[in-house]
């Protein structure tokens, strides 16, 4: 296993942790302070971004093989086809 | 790597996270039919998230957060052969766990206290948008809860092999694919704190 290890340092880790933080202050910030539509895609563009960051260094996706990668980029579509195609049913009945 | 003992190191990360892509399936229907119901219910799932409480959200939001620091720092220690280090991070993940999952009770209780659980004689004398909010929020954050639990028993098992040396710099995989799993115990929850606490 020595040849596919990849250390995160604990800087990084930490550094990362701040930033979800960060967010998280801004996300209930943003939630508080502007009601409204556009607070819902906000909210959702955050909570992305930090999803992003926990797969990206806190999985090790960044440092995984193109095999992991593909297989997440496949899950993902999967998921956002069966929303996409649900709501084009809710929202044009 | 010894001789005798097969490993297959990229096989068993790959597997897990196959069955993390299913974990993220299941979420993922549970908050389509979340995003189907709000669609047909925007003024009843608008009163009903009034009524949750963002200071136990939040709070929880950090303690996973935090959780998920602890544990990705303890693959980075057990790479560098730091065992009582691991020791420690896991212990702290473990804590965090059960400090969520006290949270989650005191909560719940409160919620319960007012009336509100499924079938609960004021949520079927209400709206039917505010039960269906309620029926689906207790499943979401109830399998999610569940989660938790099992990731903490994971994590200890994990912990208990860590300290009687069984898993160890040179061969670590089962406290990564416990770390991977609990990571996800986080991402889940990173949707679901808007979705019911912020965005109504």
């Amino acid at each position: 296993m020595s040849e596919q290890q990849h250390i995160v340092s604990y800087g990084k880790l930490t550094a990362i942790w701040l930033g979800l933080l960060a967010l998280t202050a801004l996300t209930v910030w943003v939630a508080r302070h502007n009601a409204g539509i556009g607070h819902v895609w906000g909210s959702l563009a955050i909570a992305v971004i930090k999803g992003g960051l926990v797969i990206a260094f806190f999985m090790h996706m960044k440092y995984e093989g193109r095999l992991l990668r593909w297989l997440l980029f496949f899950a993902l579509s999967v998921l956002a086809i069966f929303i996409g195609f649900t709501f084009f049913d809710v929202l044009y009945r | 790597m010894s001789g005798a003992l097969h490993k297959d190191y990229a096989g068993a990360k790959l597997g897990m996270w196959i069955f993390l892509f299913t974990e993220l399936l299941l979420f993922g229907g549970l908050f389509l039919l979340y995003a189907a119901y709000l669609a047909r219910y925007p003024r009843e799932f608008g009163a009903a998230g009034q009524e949750m409480h963002l200071g136990f959200g939040t709070l929880n939001t950090v303690i996973l957060l935090t959780s998920s620091l602890l544990v990705a720092m303890a693959v980075t220690a057990i790479q560098r052969g730091a065992r009582r280090m691991v020791l420690l991070l896991l212990g702290g993940t473990v804590l965090c766990a059960a400090v969520f999952l006290f949270n989650k009770y005191l909560e719940w209780s409160a919620e319960i206290g007012n009336g509100i659980y499924p079938n609960s004689p004021r949520l079927v004398a209400g709206p039917a948008g505010e039960s269906v909010f309620y029926s689906l929020y207790y499943l979401t954050v109830g399998l999610h809860g569940l989660h938790v639990l099992i990731g903490g028993t994971f994590l200890t098992i994990v912990a208990v092999r860590v300290q009687r040396g069984t898993i160890h710099a040179g061969d670590y995989v089962l406290l990564e694919n416990g770390a991977l799993y609990w990571h996800l115990v986080d991402l889940i929850w990173i949707f679901i704190f808007p979705l019911y606490y912020l965005i109504l």
